[in-house]
């Protein structure tokens, strides 16, 4: 024990240490707000998107990338009933109601869509709802009437007649400042939505809520289903550190104790892993489990055992022989054999800790490669169906072509995570192989 | 005594505490993994009994099988032939907790001293392997063991040692465990293989001292195997001399360093005599000639090509059997004849 302390207080000399464990204790650390932030069910739930999502806009990039380049790019306004002077008036068998939704719009381009959603209640039968758009210069444009239904959505951005009689989509149209120019450029100031609605029904009432969609959203942006991206970069977390660790954890262990027993066993016991390896070695981990995920599953927990299934008779087996061959000679084992010691105490307690100190980096240098080998699973469409992870955002942005679109935030965000773990996990595996690998020491 | 009560213990209370008859280690030579190309004669024949409290040392060149000896006794190797009796008890028939008892009994301290500690251990856990193997659970129990035996090897005080781990200590403090964990578990045999060898020069009279101290204060058996006549004198009660996997000659110890009876016992004898005259060199040299093949062991006297007095048509031909010279002092010689 006190080894390892000593080892890690040396490790302090190692600025890669420092930075790797301050991204590790990062990652940790994000991993922790996030499961008590976003409880399990509530981020699955988020996950399989819906109306839930409905107030947000669709494939908005990050606020803060459009600020740092200068961007002045339009954020998502809600305006609610609730808060707007609501006039009513009565009449014989039901009311009628007028609520005017204003809001302010300073933004250097036009919203991505516009809706209303309008809900009434207590009503004896359809509400009747006309709508009518006041621009900052005082203009005003009549958008319509009609029925709803009791929980309505009025896409004002879809209205086709509106489009045609604007000219363009109704987004730009009701924001332009001068139509007739080419390259229309929103006007800034107040707006107003007026909703006039007549109710059949002494109690009805309405409640209005207008979305003017922006074209930013967020830390990390929302994708194509107004899913918030951030919700799977945070949860991509967890996931990723348990399914490296897990497997990294998995297959070291075991391939550790067989290696130990094949040689200190010998004889057959040995010669049967050594086959057992070559012939495991030539398996290909990939295409196998492209095959388990397309015939089963591709549940993560799935991945995770087989990942650990075939990684038991791994290549690993012929390092740790290697290493352990020259230790099964050593006196101190054969004094624990004279002593009484069991064939199971000699492997487990006096062969395996000798090498554990050489194979810490190694195991630390590994978790990465099994959160990457999930992104990858993921990206090629065998991501756990439900878990939102990095690899699941990926592939997400690949079958919606986000580069080619030119959604970059999509890849980057999600990459850079996967980055940022691999180097955190590689630079503290340098500088632990140089703590424990006496050999590798500069001095 | 020990931790493992077992039936195997009572037996044989009066007759020798070890007894070995007709013992052969040989260790076979595969090609391939499989294919028999001869075997190793380490061990190869050997006959003696241990009494209790009695101090022996084997002494030989290297390569004449004495580890060989020693890890057969202990039960590390398998013997070909022949039988080791411990306690009247034949050791190749002991099984389970009997077998547990054996190990127990019989205490094992190596050449090297720093290889013979696990070097991820601290002392404390280095002494309490053998207990918590012989299934002494309580921790406070373990402790009094230890640090008694500590205390004994001269290892005090034991706060200072406990917590150490073997690179931190000097070769002579690496012995001292080395032997405290032979002993914490009572045993009532010690087979030490070149104990100091592998030491300083200036702690190995310490160490023979300390194991000479031990063993009359413990009343132990000690098996002391040794490459150097020189130290024998004061540390041990008889002698066994080997050559090739045999003992060619046997006696208390003032006897055959008084009058050598085996001619290789005689020439080993004249190498220490010289060790201060001019021609140290050459004299350590004898006797002249290579250490024989143990694959190919020469016929009759294994040491007839090397030795000065070999009788032509006899020594060649015929294996010598034990004869007495004189009286308590056995050597294998056609010269006695
Ligand atoms: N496990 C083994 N397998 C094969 N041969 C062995 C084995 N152990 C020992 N030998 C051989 O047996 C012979 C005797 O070796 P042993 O170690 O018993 O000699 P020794 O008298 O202790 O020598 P030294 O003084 O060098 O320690 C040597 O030729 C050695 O190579
Ligand atoms: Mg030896």
């Amino acid at each position: 024990m006190r080894r390892w302390l000593e080892g890690l207080r040396e490790l302090r000399q190692y600025p890669s240490a420092i930075g790797g464990m301050a991204l590790i204790a990062f990652l940790i650390a994000l991993s922790v707000y996030t499961v008590i932030a976003i409880p399990y069910n509530q981020a699955l739930d988020l996950w399989r998107g819906g109306e839930e999502w409905r107030m947000h806009p669709i494939n908005a990039g990050p606020v803060w990338a459009d600020r740092l380049t200068g961007g002045n790019k339009p954020e998502t306004v809600l305006v609610s009933s609730a808060d707007a002077d609501v006039r009513e008036a009565g009449f014989e068998g039901g009311r009628q109601v007028r609520i005017p939704l204003a809001f302010n719009y300073d933004y250097g381009d036009f919203p991505s869509e516009i809706n209303l959603f309008l809900k009434t209640e207590d009503t004896d039968r359809e509400a009747f709802v006309r709508l009518s758009w006041q621009t900052p210069d005082g203009e005003t444009i009549p958008l319509g009437g009609r029925r709803i239904a009791q929980e309505d959505r009025v896409s004002i951005s879809q209205n086709r007649a509106l489009e045609a009689r604007l000219g363009v989509s109704p987004h730009i149209g009701l924001f332009a400042d001068a139509l007739d120019g080419d390259d229309p450029s929103p006007q800034a100031g107040r707006y107003q939505l007026m909703v006039d609605a007549i109710l059949y029904g002494e109690e009805a009432s309405l409640d209005a809520d207008l979305a003017v969609y922006g074209r930013v959203h967020g830390i990390a942006g929302t994708d194509h289903q107004r899913r918030d991206i951030m919700v799977a970069l945070l949860w991509g977390t967890p996931v990723a550190l348990a399914f490296g660790l897990l497997a990294a954890v998995g297959t070291t262990v075991t391939t550790l104790v067989i290696a130990a027993t094949g040689v200190w066993f010998g004889g057959l016991v040995d010669a049967t892993i050594q086959r057992l390896t070559e012939v495991n070695i030539i398996l290909p981990l990939l295409p196998i489990l492209v095959m388990v995920g397309t015939l089963y599953s591709t549940s993560i927990w799935l991945m995770l055992g087989v990942v650990i299934a075939l990684g038991i008779f791994s290549a690993g087996i012929k390092m740790y022989r290697a290493m352990l061959l020259p230790i099964r000679q050593a006196p101190y084992i054969e004094a624990a054999r004279a002593y009484g010691a069991s064939n199971s105490r000699i492997i487990m307690r006096y062969m395996i800790p000798r090498i554990l100190p050489v194979l810490i980096p190694t195991f630390v240098t590994l978790i990465p490669t099994y959160v990457f080998l999930e992104a990858s699973l993921a990206v090629l469409g065998l991501g756990d169906p439900i878990l939102p992870t990095w690899g699941k955002v990926l592939n997400d942005a690949q079958v919606q072509s986000a580069l080619y679109n030119g959604f970059y935030y999509w890849v980057v965000s999600p990459a850079l995570l996967l980055m940022l773990t691999g180097l955190g996990f590689a630079m503290l595996g340098f500088a632990l192989d140089r703590v424990f690998n006496p050999r590798l020491r500069t001095q | 005594m020990s931790a493992v009560r077992s039936s195997a213990q009572a037996r044989g209370r009066d007759g020798p505490l070890l007894a070995v008859q007709d013992l052969h280690t040989w260790f076979e030579l595969r090609q391939w993994g499989f294919l028999r190309v001869g075997s190793v004669r380490a061990v190869d024949g050997v006959d003696f009994e241990l009494a209790r409290g009695e101090a022996v040392a084997f002494v030989g060149e290297s390569g004449c099988g004495k580890s060989s000896l020693a890890r057969t006794l202990l039960g590390l190797h398998k013997p070909t032939r022949g039988e080791v009796v411990f306690n009247g008890t034949r050791v190749a028939d002991l099984r389970g907790k009997d077998m547990q008892w054996y190990r127990a009994s019989v205490g094992y301290v190596q050449q090297d001293p720093y290889g013979a500690l696990p070097p991820f251990m601290d002392v404390r856990r280095i002494l309490s392997e053998p207990l918590i193997v012989h299934g002494i659970s309580s921790r406070v129990e373990r402790e009094r063991r230890i640090r008694q035996v500590l205390d004994e090897v001269r290892l005090s005080p034991a706060e200072t040692i406990l917590d150490k781990f073997p690179h931190m200590l000097s070769g002579g403090q690496q012995q001292r465990v080395v032997i405290a964990r032979a002993l914490v578990l009572e045993p009532s045999m010690i087979i030490a293989d070149e104990p100091v060898s592998m030491l300083d020069a200036s702690v190995r009279v310490e160490i023979l001292n300390l194991l000479r101290r031990i063993q009359t204060e413990r009343e132990l058996t000690l098996a002391f195997i040794t490459h150097d006549l020189s130290t024998v004198r004061h540390f041990a009660d008889r002698i066994f001399v080997m050559y090739a996997g045999r003992i060619v000659e046997q006696a208390p110890v003032d006897e055959l360093l008084a009058h050598p009876q085996h001619p290789y016992t005689q020439s080993l004898l004249a190498a220490i005599a010289d060790v201060d005259a001019a021609n140290a060199r050459q004299q350590r040299e004898v006797p002249g000639g290579e250490p024989p093949s143990l694959l190919h062991p020469p016929p009759g006297c294994r040491f007839h090509p090397r030795c000065p007095h070999a009788i032509a048509g006899v020594c060649e031909v015929d294996d010598p059997p034990q004869f007495e010279p004189r009286r308590g002092h056995r050597s294998a010689c056609w010269l006695h004849r």
